[in-house]
């Protein structure tokens, strides 16, 4: 419970926050309602409105919950209005870019490591292709991707999720690979040890750590991509989509139960990443960092 | 018995830095016979380390020439002549004392059996049987230092160089691993290069002591002990042993100039 209540304390407040700010971003259109009829509505009529809206400007916490459940446990999951459908499509966009990431991370960062053309070609490249905002990018990949003859949006998506998934594995797999020291290295060369050798039995190795730790990064990232994919890109499924098309249409409910099932995933997400990461940790020497 | 192991005549090193040429080595001259347990000690900047890195082909001398068992330096460490201790024990920390001890003879591809037996044996040589599926993280610094002796001694090199290896430990480990180093020494027969800058270790130690000066780095003195091979702790208190202390004391002394 020690460990718990911390986090219910944080809960509650943002709870209060949202639902006074529910209060006071609702009661506009309930005053208008009344002027409108002629009446002076009490305190706690007013309230009670706030609460209740269909196309509050901020619905209320409960509401959100209960759309939330509606979207997950009432739809069929074959449904179009299902969010546990729409979830799985951008998870396996999601996932399907996190693979794509990975790959391309750690294969740009052994690059880089084990040649220094490819450090000095490669890596100012892979900065500045994180300062281009992904949303003005993701059309044009989607685009291009459509030409190649990709025939669906999965294929774009990926893209653009693994676009954001694999910097923060690049980086660190470069700090890792190169976090042996001298003297490490010394004592291979001691060995006659060949730069294969070097990069498997040392760099490698030593590398695992940063590499599961960028990984809770990536996953995120990952995610935040697919969505991003499914914005701009005239997707109909997808929990991007949901939340533009509950923008669009005017119902915010759509939007906020959207919102709260890729926040749902993406804590799934990091608690796996978290869980791989603890067994890897356990069979690579017990805890200690 | 008295063939020359490591040989270096007139070898100098200097390192090229941005506040002009730094003389770590000048006409440096040695011989180390085989069986020696030889000692450089000196202050800090003599060159005592750069010297162990020569002979083990870590660093390239500027002028002068060393052979090692016969051959040069970067010839010796391709044969594996040698296995070198550094100051820090170094153990990888994702890999068991076994696996580090395992290291050398996988790069150097012995098979599996002879890896599981000598692993074995030196872990029974440095005293540590039984910590071998044991993490460097559950092994106290001396003993994580004594794994790093067993990994040099894995492989079949009749060399020991040695950096300092006792340096961060405390006095009464010290002494400890000091002892033990004697007993490996006179059962293995190997020959060891021990770079150290605590008086009573070299003496206690060695068979030959050789005192180094810095600016530029050189040899002062060189020191053949006549203590006995069988030295237990309490020699040191033997007027031979304080002897010895004086001379390399003196030597330290004559070769630092505290004048500058």
């Amino acid at each position: 419970m020690r460990r718990f209540g911390p986090v219910l304390v944080v809960v509650l407040t943002i709870f209060a926050i949202w639902y006074v700010g529910s209060f006071l971003m609702n009661r506009t259109w309930v005053m208008d309602q009344a002027a409108r009829a002629g009446t002076e509505p009490g305190f706690t009529e007013v309230l009670r409105d706030t609460m209740n809206q269909d196309r509050a400007k901020l619905p209320a916490p409960h509401q959100v919950a209960a759309e939330l459940y509606d979207g997950v446990v009432n739809k069929k999951v074959t449904s179009k209005r299902s969010l546990v459908y729409h979830g799985f499509i951008t998870f396996q966009a999601t996932m399907a870019g996190f693979a794509l990431g990975i790959i391309a991370g750690v294969a740009l960062a052994v690059a880089i490591v084990l040649s220094r053309f490819a450090d000095l070609t490669l890596m100012p490249w892979a900065i500045i292709s994180q300062t281009i905002p992904v949303v003005a990018l993701a059309p044009m990949i989607v685009v291009l991707a459509n030409a190649a003859g990709a025939g669906s949006l999965m294929v774009p998506k990926a893209i653009i999720a693994g676009y954001l998934g694999f910097f923060p594995i690049l980086v660190s797999m470069v700090a890792g690979l190169r976090s042996p020291d001298g003297m490490q290295l010394d004592l291979l060369r001691t060995y006659g040890a060949s730069p294969g050798q070097v990069f498997w039995k040392l760099r490698l190795p030593a590398s695992l750590p940063y590499f599961f730790a960028s990984l809770k990064i990536a996953v995120a990232a990952s995610l935040v991509g697919a969505i991003v994919g499914e914005l701009p890109t005239g997707a109909i499924s997808g929990l991007g989509a949901r939340m533009l098309i509950g923008s669009q249409f005017g119902n915010p409910m759509i939007m906020w139960s959207a919102l709260f099932a890729a926040a749902i995933l993406a804590a799934l997400l990091i608690w796996i990443v978290s869980g791989i990461e603890k067994i890897a940790v356990r069979t690579m020497g017990g805890g200690q960092t | 018995m008295n063939r020359s192991v490591i040989s270096a005549s007139d070898l100098s090193l200097t390192f090229q830095t941005n506040d002009g040429p730094v003389h770590a080595l000048k006409d440096v001259s040695l011989d180390i016979h085989k069986g020696d347990f030889v000692s450089f000690i000196g202050p800090s900047g003599c060159g005592k380390t750069t010297f162990l890195r020569v002979m083990a082909d870590l660093e390239h001398p500027t002028g002068g020439s060393i052979t090692v068992n016969g051959v040069s330096a970067a010839e010796a460490r391709r044969n594996r002549a040698y296995g070198y201790v550094f100051q820090a024990a170094g153990l990888y920390p994702w890999r068991t004392i076994g696996g580090n001890i395992r290291l050398p003879l996988e790069i150097m591809g012995y098979s599996k059996a002879d890896q599981a037996e000598r692993v074995a044996r030196v872990l029974e040589l440095v005293e540590l049987d039984g910590f071998e599926k044991k993490f460097p993280w559950q092994l106290s610094g001396g003993m994580q230092q004594r794994a790093s002796i067993a990994r040099a001694l894995a492989f079949d090199a009749d060399i020991l160089l040695m950096d300092e290896p006792f340096g961060a430990l405390d006095e009464i480990v010290r002494d400890h691993l000091n002892e033990q180093l004697l007993a490996l020494w006179r059962r293995t027969e190997k020959t060891i290069a021990f770079v150290t800058h605590s008086i009573p270790e070299a003496v206690y130690l060695s068979t030959k002591i050789v005192v180094m000066s810095p600016r530029p780095g050189r040899i002062s003195d060189v020191i053949d002990s006549p203590l006995p091979k069988e030295r237990p702790l309490e020699i040191r208190d033997t007027p031979e042993f304080i002897e010895i202390a004086h001379r390399v004391r003196d030597g330290l002394r004559a070769g630092h100039g505290y004048d500058d």
